[in-house]
């Protein structure tokens, strides 16, 4: 069986029954009054996993971290750590740091110190503690700003004062909550390897929150899609992508378009779903609809072919007219208005610096796809 | 703010600040008068205050209103701080906004009612009156002053100071120290400059709660007086408005200071 996105992993104790989580949320729930912010949550996190938690504002996010760093106690459930249960460690006792998302830096102290800060604790002798503050400050390339207190740095400054100050002690545990958010793309992109250089070579779990799912895709070696205090689903990133479980999830990584239709199987693990858009081949992975159901085809927008002339042989064609055409320089995004009024977006690789004829505005087009191509979805 | 000044503004500033402080300079302008008469004046000198320090008395007294001050702002420094931590940290425990009356009233407690009762308490369990009560009394009352002015920076204090503290591993009570103290030591200092001219200017709590050899300044200048004013006790009064001057400028620089800190990390905040 072909397997999904194109990254063989090495790394993958979630698939090995036998790995021993390194964090465990069994049956969380955290209410603040009568305010429910995370329900009946279960999560396994193995050592040296980068585990990315993505989902929208309020969803819960913050809260499942301060839980783990120990600055909320769970309503109901257990957290183990390590196979400890963590209920009633202080959280100077735990061995985790958190990046806060307000960055929480000291303004009484020199970036210096607040990066030193957590070494003095240990009491990190001296010398030792200046080279690593010295360290830290090279990797958020603050070098020249070591001196400033935090009122005299840009925002930017400010959130890699923070990420350094949690990262230099070296947890067993790092739980960064929105820690690049206000980085400009490059220095994001930079800061984004140097963290996973980090990871690699002190073998360190993290856990990170992030409004940003190419961030997330990017890192990590699994994310969980939040959404009103429950994980909706947990995957690879290219499971995530390739086979998300809910028209939810879909949405909510990349850009997809989503084909309603009422079921009917067609054998060999496929189904057509017949809808306002027309007749959709799409082949199903695993609980195939029941007949008469209303179901969803999800598909990419790279994944859609299209052309001027009617595909010879597609199983999957409809014919539409071009609506709006996006150039993003790497690619070209497409929409296409289909005779039922849904637009459905295509995207193309621009390969070529120079095309000839390139397809224009309001022009007929076929757009194409193959029924392994998308994913079926039930909710 | 863009009113012009007109005649009428300045009359009326003119005659307020006049109001207010008329009394005062007259009193520093006869402090240094060569005459025995106070109203008289004969000549700058400053022989009043070579004699004041002569004055065994004065000095006594002038030395247990520094030690009163000095002890009662410390410990209502220390408790006042508490109290505020408390009650702007546990926002919901039973019974805070009787708590909350409780130590804001003293604020608003007639000094007479003040000194009276802690007289009678004095009174009650026997305990000597002299050095002592008067410093306690003076902790009492000066006690929710820093306790107002340390909330109201408390309340601007940002939790997540502290807990990343304690993430970074300090014990809670060490998180306190470390970063909670300093980052709202200017408005303890004031609530310390605050609890110390209250209580280097206190005539009615004082009076009651004192006792033999426990005179402080205020009192021992009253009972000069009634005797009838001399140049030296304008002297006294001289150097205590200066030292009380100087203690509420100091005060308020450190407010104006935290201040203008906060506007401009607020700035910098937003202009991210
Ligand atoms: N101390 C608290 N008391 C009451 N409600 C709270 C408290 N902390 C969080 N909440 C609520 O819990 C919900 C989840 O909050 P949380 O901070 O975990 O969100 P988040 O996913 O981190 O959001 P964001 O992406 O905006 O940071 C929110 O609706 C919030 O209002
Ligand atoms: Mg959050």
């Amino acid at each position: 069986m072909p397997s999904l996105g194109n990254i063989r992993r090495s790394f993958a104790p979630w698939e090995d029954p036998a790995a021993k989580p390194y964090i465990s949320f069994q049956n969380v729930t955290k209410r603040f009054g009568t305010f429910t912010a995370v329900e009946n949550l279960s999560l396994n996190v193995y050592e040296r996993e980068f585990f990315s938690l993505l989902g929208p504002s309020g969803c819960g996010k913050t809260t499942l971290l301060r839980m783990l760093a120990g600055f909320e106690e769970p309503t109901e459930g257990e957290l183990y750590l390590d196979g400890q249960p963590l209920k009633g460690v202080p959280p100077h006792k735990r061995p985790v740091n958190m990046m806060f998302q307000s960055y929480a830096l000291f303004p009484h102290m020199t970036v210096a110190d607040n990066i030193a800060f957590g070494l003095k604790q240990d009491g990190m002798a001296k010398p030792e503690r200046d080279e690593r503050v010295a360290q830290m400050l090279k990797l958020v390339k603050l070098e020249q700003f070591a001196g400033r207190k935090p009122h005299q740095l840009s925002g930017g400054q400010r959130q890699r004062v923070a990420l350094a100050r949690s990262v230099a002690k070296r947890p067993k545990l790092l739980i960064l909550d929105e820690p690049l958010g206000a980085l400009d793309k490059k220095l994001r992109e930079e800061t984004q390897f140097e963290l996973m250089d980090l990871q690699q070579e002190l073998g360190l779990t993290f856990m990170i929150v992030t409004h940003d799912q190419e961030e997330a895709m990017t890192m990590s070696d699994r994310i969980a899609v939040m959404d009103k205090g429950v994980i909706v689903q947990t995957g690879t990133p290219a499971e995530i992508y390739e086979a998300p479980n809910s028209r939810y999830v879909a949405d909510f990584i990349g850009s997809v378009n989503i084909l309603e239709g009422k079921v009917t199987p067609a054998g060999e693990g496929r189904i057509v779903l017949d809808g306002p858009d027309g007749r959709i081949t799409g082949a199903v992975r695993d609980g195939a609809p029941a007949t008469g159901e209303t179901a969803w085809f999800a598909i990419r927008p790279e994944k859609i072919e299209i052309g001027r002339t009617p595909p010879e042989g597609a199983v999957n064609r409809l014919e539409g007219e071009v609506w709006d055409i996006a150039y993003l320089g790497d690619m070209t995004i497409i929409n296409v208005k289909l005779a039922s009024g849904t637009v459905v977006q295509a995207a193309t690789l621009n390969r070529f610096r120079l095309v000839e004829d390139p397809i224009g505005y309001e022009e007929r087009v076929w757009l194409s796809f193959n029924p392994d191509s998308g994913v079926v979805l039930r909710s | 703010m863009n009113a012009r000044w007109s005649w009428f503004n300045i009359t009326s500033v003119v005659f307020g600040f006049a109001f207010l402080y008329l009394p005062i300079v007259l009193l520093v302008i006869y402090s240094f008068n060569e005459s025995r008469l106070v109203t008289v004046w004969a000549g700058f000198s400053t022989k009043w205050y070579g004699e004041l320090f002569r004055n065994q008395g004065l000095l006594d007294a002038a030395w247990v209103t520094v030690r009163v001050a000095f002890i009662s702002a410390t410990v209502a420094t220390v408790l006042g701080t508490l109290a505020a931590v408390s009650l702007v940290r546990f926002t919901r425990f039973n019974g805070r906004t009787l708590f909350t009356g409780m130590v804001y009233a003293p604020l608003v407690m007639p000094e007479v009612i003040t000194g009276l009762s802690l007289l009678l308490l004095f009174v009650s369990i026997n305990f000597a009156r002299g050095f002592w009560t008067v410093t306690l009394a003076h902790i009492t009352f000066s006690l929710c002053f820093v306790a107002v002015v340390v909330q109201s920076r408390l309340v601007t204090f940002d939790r997540s100071l502290e807990e990343a503290a304690q993430d970074l591993g300090c014990p809670p009570f060490q998180a306190f120290m470390k970063v909670t103290l300093p980052v709202i030591l200017p408005a303890v200092i004031s609530g310390w400059m605050l609890a110390f001219t209250l209580s280097l200017d206190d005539l009615v709590i004082a009076s009651f709660t004192s006792g033999p050899g426990a005179t402080t300044l205020p009192m021992k200048i009253y009972s000069q007086v009634r005797l009838g004013v001399t140049p030296e006790i304008n002297a006294v009064c001289t150097i205590l408005i200066g030292v009380v001057s100087v203690g509420v400028i100091i005060a308020s620089i450190l407010t104006k200071t935290r201040e203008v800190q906060r506007q401009r990390d607020e700035q910098a905040a937003f202009a991210q």
